[in-house]
This record gives structure tokens, sequence and C-alpha cells, in this order.
């Protein structure tokens, strides 16, 4: 579990975010939206470590990363996961390198070990025959799933995702978002996808937070916000005549 | 004030590569990478410019020295002094702020460009310690890098003393053996490893703390280049000043 209390982060004079408070449970897909601006990337940059906030405090399972050192910090970023936007995988490695780098870097295991694990985590993301293929010659959708095996091959308590859809069709997407879902109930991790992609709002979102401006403007889940009457959510998530027409026909269907 | 604060920032990330070590077996594999990619891959354009370098400095120097009587060993004594001093750990380590230099800045660049340092933080890793420490490291070969450079250099100036007609080979050799000071050699190892250190520090931290796309990363190298050859320029005549003033 994860508790941001109270986060405010700045640029030099622009303030992104403004005191932002939530909690994101284990086992469950937590979704972060917003339009572009809102401070979405800044505020997953913040949970990651990557920015440190001016103001606030984020705990993970009881630790404030704030108040630990440096050492300290590093190694709770060792129990995190992260599946980039554009994938960040190391192009002088080839797939089964990608996946295997934690390991080499952090564990003790054997040469048998490792590639046992790596052929698992592999399998898991159904992409076992990948394993001498450069990363410049696999799909975008193959790259995320090996970013995602990368991000799970050190069975992590906190999985998070930049835009994991972004540039791909909606079958490849819905399949990453299914994925995504399936790998957080089973090893019970902590997920939290930063998301533009009103699919996986509907689909994953077990719990979502509405950023505008810097601010928490809403927080609930992806049946709530069908009924919500935020007008800013509704405006933002409700902008396609599609799931207008989703929306309407859900709450008839409830009346 | 910017300057200011971008040589602290400098000196705070060569604290910070020597923090957190990667593991030994890992660093060892990215070391010898380094060794093949940074030293090796320039041996060639090393040993090409010294060559020529030498041949042109014996030359210019026999052309000006056309007095009777000054004995044409001369033409040796300024060729070893000019080589050993500057050419070969000065003009190299220019040559190499371009070429290794140029490929730093680029390769960490778009490692940060494309969020694979994010990556490598992301997942608890000292990510200056990775990139820049096995560069450090390798860049400790380039002494002898170096010394191919002398001899090359001087090499290629007997053989345009020799078959330009400038100095007979004997004069030539009795003039590179004349008043030799081992010191001078010594001083010429000194400045290059420090320029060794520069040049595999100072790209990296351009590659490192870049900011932008692809078009940055150009302009990143562009910059590294300058600045590298500048603290060089500025260190080699301060060190020449300690050590032989």
């Amino acid at each position: 579990m994860i508790e941001v209390e109270n986060v405010h982060k700045s640029f030099g004079d622009s303030h992104i975010l403004k005191g932002i408070s939530t909690s994101f449970e284990q086992g469950k897909t937590n979704l972060i939206i917003g339009q572009s601006g809102s401070g979405k990337t800044v505020f997953l940059k913040c949970l990651l470590g990557l920015f440190q906030p001016e103001e606030g405090n984020i705990v993970y399972n009881g630790q404030n990363y704030s108040e630990l050192k440096l050492d300290e910090q590093r190694n709770l970023r060792q129990e995190m996961g992260m599946v980039f936007q554009g994938s960040a995988l190391f192009d002088s490695m080839t797939v089964e390198g990608n996946v295997k780098f934690p390991l080499e870097m952090f564990t003790k295991q054997s040469k048998s070990e490792m590639n046992d694990r790596v052929d698992f985590v592999l399998k898991r993301v159904n992409l076992s025959d990948a394993h001498e293929k450069y990363p410049s010659e696999i799909s975008g959708g193959m790259q995320k799933r090996v970013a995602i095996a990368r991000a799970i091959v050190m069975n992590p308590k906190y999985l998070f995702c930049d835009e994991p859809n972004s540039g791909l069709d909606p079958k490849t997407a819905i399949l990453i978002d299914n994925l995504i879902q399936e790998i957080t109930r089973e090893y019970n991790i902590t997920t939290v996808i930063n998301t533009h992609d009103m699919n996986s709002v509907m689909e994953i979102g077990e719990k979502i937070i509405f950023l505008k401006n810097g601010f928490k403007e809403w927080e609930g889940t992806n049946k709530e916000i069908f009924k919500t009457d935020n007008e800013a959510v509704t405006n933002f998530v409700y902008s396609s005549e599609l799931f207008k027409k989703v929306r309407q026909m859900y709450l008839e269907e409830r009346n | 004030m910017n300057y200011l604060e971008a040589i602290g920032k400098y000196f705070i990330m060569v604290w910070e590569v020597f923090k957190k070590p990667t593991k030994w077996p890992i660093m060892r594999s990215l070391i010898l990478k380094e060794i093949d990619e940074l030293i090796f891959g320039s041996l060639g354009i090393i040993v090409f410019i010294a060559f020529f370098i030498g041949g042109v400095v014996t030359i210019q120097t026999a052309l000006n020295l056309n007095n009777p009587f000054l004995p044409k060993s001369l033409i040796g004594f300024a060729t070893r002094q000019s080589v050993i001093l500057e050419f070969a750990p000065t003009f190299t380590s220019i040559i190499m702020a371009g070429k290794v230099g140029s490929y730093i800045t680029s390769s960490i660049g778009t490692m940060r460009v494309t969020e694979q340092i994010d990556a490598l933080e992301v997942m608890g890793v000292n990510s200056l310690n990775y990139l820049v420490l096995p560069k450090i490291i390798a860049m400790l070969m380039y002494p002898f890098a170096v010394a191919i450079a002398m001899y090359v250099g001087i090499l290629g100036g007997w053989i345009a003393a020799v078959f330009g007609g400038y100095a007979p080979s004997g004069e030539f050799i009795k003039g590179l053996q004349m008043e030799f000071e081992s010191f001078h050699v010594t001083y010429a190892f000194i400045k290059t490893l420090i320029f060794a250190f520069v040049i595999a520090t100072v790209p990296s931290y351009h590659g490192f703390f870049m900011k932008g796309g692809a078009l940055e990363v150009g302009k990143a190298s562009t910059t590294s280049f300058v600045w590298t050859s500048v603290v060089i320029i500025i260190l080699n005549y301060i060190l020449t000043q300690l050590m032989l003033g």
C-alpha cells in the first residue's frame, strides 16, 4: 500500500502538484487520469522517487520515503517495477539481457536459476520465443511486454506504469491492460498506472484518481465514474460521443 | 552563476560516481567493453595522426634550422621534445575529446532521452557508477595509447627527416638521444592521466544532465567537445607551470 499525504511539487515558479493526498491499495490496479499538463507524470515520478516533493509524504508500507537515507531509498526502489511510456529497454541488450539485468545486479542467483526465472516471466507475458532478439527487432506491443517482464522479474511490491497503452492498437492495448491486472492480482502488487486511455479506465480502473491543474479533483472506482456528477470528470472521461452513449446506457440500465 | 552551478554539479557527479558500486563481475565486463570501445577503437586514428604530425614537426623544424652552423641533430632533438612534451599528450587528447568525448556524450545522452537512465535509477542502480566508472577506469589505459603516439610520432619524424633529405639517420638519432630527461616522459604521462579523467567525466556530465530530444543530443556532444577541449588546454597550462616551470 502507498499512502500519499499533501504532496507539493514545483519547478521554478510553476507549482505542479498542489497538495495531493490519496492512497493506492495492494492487489488493485490504481489509475491516475487527467488532461495533459495536469501533473500526472510529475506525480508518478514523485511516487517512484525520481522527483523529491517539497512538501508532504509518500509512505510505502509504513516507510516514509523522504525519511530514508539514499541507500535505503535505492533499496526500496528495488521493490519497485516500472513500465515506461517508451518501454525504456536497454537497446544494447537482447530481450533476455534486459529481463535478466535486475537479477544480475541485485541477486546472488546462479546462471541456471536466473535463466529459469527469465524463462518463467517471459512465458508469463507470452514472449517465450523472443529471448535473443534486440528491442529494435520487436514490435511496440512486444517491447511493452518485455518491459512488464523486466518490471516483475524481481517480484516487486509496487508496479508503476506510465501510459502503458500509448502507441498500441486497441487489441494489443486491451491485452496489455489485462496482463497488468492479472499480474497485479496474481502477485498481490500495488499497481499504479498513469493513463489517458478511457478503455483502461472502464476495464481495469479498480481505483481512479482524477487530477486537474495539480489538484486531486476526484477519486473513485470504474463503477462510480459512471455515476459521478463532477463536471470536470464527466467532461474529461465522456468527451467522446461513444463514451457518452455508454454512460447513458449504463445509467438507463440502472434506473 | 550558471557556470559556478555547473562546476559544482560536475564535482557532485564525480563524487556520486564512486558511491554504491556495481557488482564486480558486471563492472568487469563493462570495463573490458569500454577499453575495447574507447582505447582500442581509437588506436587507428591516434597512430595515423601521430605519424603525420611527427613528420610535419620534423619538416618545419628542418626548414627553420637552415643556418649551416646549427647541427642537423637539433632536428631530432626538437622533434623528440615537441612530440613527447606536447603533441602526443595534448594534441592526441584534443582528438580524443572529439572522438571519445562525443561518443560518451551521445551514448549517455540517448539513454537519458529514451528514459533508460530513469529505468536504471528506478531499479535502484547507481546509474552514474554503472555508466561513468567503467569509462574512467578504461581511460586509465589511455597513457599506453599516448606512449604509442610518442613512438609513432618520432618514427614519422625520422622517416620525414631521412627520406625527405632533411637530416641523415645518424644525426637525427643522435638528436633524439641528446640531453634526454626522463622526467619529461613522466610529466607527459601524469598530464595524460589527468586528461584521461577529464575526457571520461566532462562528456559524461554533458550526456547525463542533458534535457530534450535527439537534436539536443547532438548539441550536447558539440558542447561537450568544446568544454573538454577548454578544460584540457587550461589544465595543460597549469600542469606545465607546476611541473616544469
